[in-house]
């Protein structure tokens, strides 16, 4: 615990410094390599497509008391009605089975229960049953691209306009793409089974996903700006600060996102069963991971790197470097030559290592200038350029 | 009692909430005692126990249904459900269209096939009136059904439009006029009486064109009733509200059928004239030339092919006898007027007066504008839930968020110590409002707690405590740069709100637009997911950041005690903090330690 406290103050102040936006050619290696999978998935071994899309009937049997031998009885019970079409039968929890079919006639679901509560000796009451045309499903994912260009369009304006740069809407958004490809891409490789529910999880996602982003974008902005201000920090650096200041605040809400979501998917496994409230669980707990990783390890690279190609960054990574060694040099600490800049690069850890020793010497960002002379004021870019 | 100036304006913020959080459970106190509403959320069929169907309206032969035909569907099968007699059903509509029936219990395979059936509209010629009972003639075995009847699926099936009508007639003429029993006859003369439809008579707009009457009178033919029919129509209880659903309404054959009150049954004719040669239909007060004569009237307006048959059948059954001298209208196999004509009509519209009153006129006028819309209804999901497993569902799924509430509750407290109990009491007002909430929209618009719903909750509970995280790390922030607490909770506040209200924003588009487009019952999800993120704003900005402000006074928290979770010292603020009126707060400590160790 302290540990961790200690943890945040480090990358707070700089003094540990993840080195994220810099080693953005890994994370686009590691992040490739999972879409690649994601799309073998997708287009090897497809989707596990529910019963909902391609149409049939499900009966629940509840509290049998006795469930030997389930299966062969759940299509004996089904087969007498010889209805020409796979059964599948299945067992949830302790006491339930459940019972799938394919191509069912609906008229027929009366003499099927009658049949069900005789072989499993459990009231009729004590047996669900649902249909699904097999028009239901399409109208279900119809809907959901619908839902998705409307949600894209809106939510790039939005954003648009908040952080007032397209870039940010566009690196939000390529963060959302990978989250989505490689949540589908898990779901067709491990098999699990896709179901409406699951596709209104898909797009909760990228809610959470985007959310996620717009926090640690939040924290950029402010930090981009200051740097553009005072020109001690490159875009890229700024903007690696943010996402290592933000680091503790991402961890911790993702282990509170993913707490009750985990909850759900271990007594919906365990208890209920393949339903609504596993599906949804199990495709934001998925999401949920994905999104806190793109969050921090794509959309912020991503926008370092579309910014860093502007005229003005190229111009202000200059201005960070020439007062960077500047400050090492006035500092007496001579950091060589080769070192990779982002790192250690934060101006407040720069000035300490020296100040350390000194407790007279406060840690704010402004007071290296009271040593070095008479401070300056913050300088700001025409409003053109901001 | 003494208030630190300081807390003045957060305890007044926090006595916003209270007044909201009181009028909320105010309200529904009121509504509950009052008004029908409950205490407790009401709660979904997947939850209960129940049947739940969804259908969706078609218009034979067209693709698209527009908004007012969408209604018009909604209005339909609320009267069939109305009609098929099942208590507490529901019926909403959902996006795209779609109509959704929610009923108690599990409905039989016939109710079901009911509620698919397409509407039809069709005009036939009154052949034989009966009172709706069965008539106690002895040869008339009550277990006799239509034996024409083929299983009811083919009654939606039945194409409306195309059909050339009336053109087996010619065969029918040679056939014998006999069948027509003195017993059946005898039954049938005490009917017109019993009729509780309005003697409708239809006024005559224009009578001319006698050349077209021409057409041979067959529709009309005694003929048509063979042994069979008599045999149903004697068979028929029109007492029983089932009664009609196993009628087929084949427009090339005689039909045996009830009134839609059930009080008088009927021999008709084939269809002569079609709902969809109805071209519109309208009610109102009849005008004359002297103005409004306070009676009212539902007026028809046909299109050329309606013009023609309407003119056919008008200005044949017009001479005949009663009761062969009615028209009947038939929607959804039932008779739902049997006007009497004054003229052949062959105007192309025509006016039905009776007695009717405003509303009734309406109802008969808007059911003849369904008949213009031949629609079907195909069944997309049947789901039917046990009571028992719905309320295994919400055990396991109540019993899933205390353990998710806990475990999130265990983990902040972990990591901000007392600050955690923040949390906790947010969590627990963001709960209180959620609940309220919930309940009433249940009372207010028929908000029924679904399964997804409620993993909407579940899954909220992360989304809301990540207000706090961040506020807490901003606030941390602020510590860790040097600021006294009560500056730190102030700054980190103003930083803070933004990130919340953006991000806050991004998830409630979100909702909203899963909850626009969403078309299955995972609706339930997108509302609480939009509920709980305006409770989550409400929270942080009316109680936790005013309760901050407030511990932020207090000395545990303003000086950072070790189990704070503020402790500038762990928070790494190694530095001078000048804490006003010459106070010193970690030099202070820091000297003092110092000293004490050397």
């Amino acid at each position: 615990m302290n540990s961790f406290a200690t943890f945040g103050n480090d990358l707070y102040t700089g003094k540990r410094s993840f080195d994220i936006v810099g080693r953005q050619k890994l994370w686009y290696t590691v992040s490739a390599i999972l879409l690649v999978l994601a799309a073998v998935g997708l287009f090897g071994r497809h989707l596990n497509i529910g019963l909902e899309f391609r149409g049939g009937s499900e009966f629940r049997v509840s509290s049998i008391s006795n469930t030997d031998n389930f299966e062969a009885r759940g299509k004996s019970a089904i087969g007498s009605l010889d209805t020409g079409s796979d059964v599948i039968v299945t067992k949830i929890g302790d006491n339930t089975v459940r019972i799938q079919t394919e191509k069912f006639e609906n008229a027929l679901s009366d003499k099927v229960e009658t049949a069900l509560s005789k072989e499993f000796k459990v009231s009729a009451d004590k047996i669900s049953f649902s249909t699904v045309g097999a028009s239901w499903g399409q109208s279900v994912s119809q809907k959901a691209i619908t839902a998705l260009i409307w949600f894209l369009v809106l939510v790039s304006l939005v954003l648009a306009l908040y952080f007032r740069t397209w870039k940010m809407s566009m690196a939000a958004l390529v963060a959302l793409a990978h989250d989505l490809v490689i949540t589908v891409g898990i779901y067709a490789l491990a098999g699990f089974e896709v179901t409406p529910a699951s596709v209104i999880g898909f797009l909760t996602i990228l809610g959470y996903s985007l959310y996620d982003t717009v926090v640690v974008f939040d924290k950029v902005r402010e930090n981009t700006l200051a740097a553009e201000g005072n020109g001690r920090l490159s875009y890229s650096q700024a903007a690696n600060q943010a996402v290592n200041q933000t680091l503790v605040r991402s961890i911790n809400t993702s282990v509170v996102a993913l707490l009750p979501v985990a909850t759900i998917l271990v007594i919906g496994s365990r208890l209920l069963g393949p339903g609504t409230l596993l599906d949804l669980s199990l495709a934001l707990f998925v999401g949920i991971a994905v999104g806190t990783y793109s969050s921090i390890f794509i959309a912020t690279p991503v926008l370092a790197d579309l910014r860093e190609r502007e005229p003005a960054m190229q111009e202000l990574k200059k201005r960070a470097l020439r007062f960077q060694s500047a400050q090492a040099r006035r500092a007496g600490a001579v950091p060589s030559a080769d070192e990779n800049p982002t790192e250690d690069a934060s101006p407040q850890d720069v000035t300490r290592v020296p100040s350390a020793s000194s407790t007279s010497t406060t840690g704010r960002a402004m007071h290296p200038y009271v040593q070095t002379g008479p401070r300056n004021q913050p300088k700001r870019p025409p409003k053109s350029k901001r | 009692m003494a208030i630190n100036p300081h807390n003045r304006g957060p305890l007044r913020t926090l006595s916003v909430l209270a007044l909201l959080v009181l009028g909320l459970y105010g309200l529904l106190g009121a509504v509950s005692t009052w008004g029908e509403a409950q205490l407790t959320p009401k709660l979904g069929l997947d939850l209960e126990g129940g049947t739940q169907l969804i259908l969706k309206p078609k218009i034979i032969g067209n693709e698209k249904i527009s908004e007012g035909q969408a209604q018009k569907a909604v209005d339909i099968i609320r009267a069939r459900v109305d009609g098929s007699g099942v208590a507490e059903a529901e019926v909403t509509t959902q996006g795209g269209g779609n109509i959704v029936i929610s009923l108690p219990g599990t409905p039989d395979k016939a109710t079901v096939a009911s509620l698919q059936k397409s509407s039809q509209l069709r005009m036939r010629a009154t052949l034989v009136e009966g009172a709706g009972a069965p008539t106690p003639v002895p040869t008339a075995t009550p277990t006799a059904t239509p034996s024409a009847t083929p299983p009811a699926k083919g009654t939606s099936t039945a194409p409306v439009t195309g059909k050339p009508k009336a053109t087996s007639t010619g065969t029918v003429t040679t056939a014998p006029k006999s069948g027509f029993p003195p017993a059946l006859a005898a039954a049938t003369k005490p009917a017109p009486t019993a009729t509780a439809t309005p003697a409708a008579t239809a006024t005559p707009t224009t009578s001319k064109s006698p050349s077209t009457a021409v057409k041979p009178k067959n529709a009309s033919d005694l003929a048509w009733v063979t042994p069979e029919l008599e045999k149903a129509f004697t068979a028929l209880n029109c007492a029983n509200p089932k009664s009609t659903e196993d009628i087929v309404d084949d427009p090339n054959k005689p039909m045996v059928t009830c009134s839609t009150d059930g009080r008088a049954k009927y021999i008709l004719g084939p269809a002569e004239v079609f709902g969809t040669e109805i071209k519109d239909a309208s009610s109102g007060q009849k005008q004359t030339q002297s103005g409004s004569t306070g009676e009212y009237e539902v007026r028809l307006d046909f299109n050329s092919a309606g013009t023609k048959s309407f003119c056919d059948l008008t200005s044949r059954i017009v001479s005949l006898p009663a009761p062969r001298n009615q028209g009947a209208i038939v929607l959804d196999n039932r008779v739902i007027s049997n006007p009497v004509p004054q003229a052949a009509l062959c105007a192309g519209n025509a006016s039905i007066t009776g007695n009717f009153t405003s509303a009734s006129a309406k109802v008969l006028a808007d059911q003849l504008k369904f008949g213009a819309l031949p629609l079907s209804f195909g069944l997309l999901t049947q789901d039917n839930i046990s009571p028992t497993l719905g309320g295994d569902q919400l055990r396991y799924g109540l019993l899933a968020g205390l353990i998710g509430l806990l475990l999130v509750v265990g983990y902040s407290l972990f990591q901000y110590r007392a600050l955690g109990l923040v949390t906790v009491s947010s969590l627990l007002i963001a709960a209180t409002l959620t609940y309220g909430l919930v309940t009433l929209f249940g009372w207010s618009h028929g908000f029924r707690l679904t399964m997804a719903g409620v993993t909407g909750l579940i899954v909220s509970i992360g989304i809301t405590a990540d207000s706090f995280i961040i506020y807490f790390e901003r606030v941390r922030d602020e510590v860790r740069d040097g600021r006294a607490l009560k500056a730190a909770v102030e700054t980190g506040w103003v930083r803070a709100r933004r990130t919340i209200l953006i991000s806050d924003a991004v998830n409630f588009l979100a909702a909203i637009v899963l909850y626009a487009l969403a078309a299955s019952n995972v609706r339930g999800f997108a509302f609480t997911l939009m509920l709980t993120t305006i409770v989550d704003i409400i929270v942080v900005m009316l109680f936790t950041h005013p309760l901050l402000s407030i511990l932020a006074t207090t000395q545990f928290f303003g000086e950072g005690h070790k189990w704070s979770g503020l402790d500038p010292e762990r928070l790494g603020a190694r530095t001078v903090t000048y804490a006003g009126r010459g106070r010193v707060t970690i030099a202070a400590r820091r000297a003092a330690a110092q000293g004490n160790q050397s």
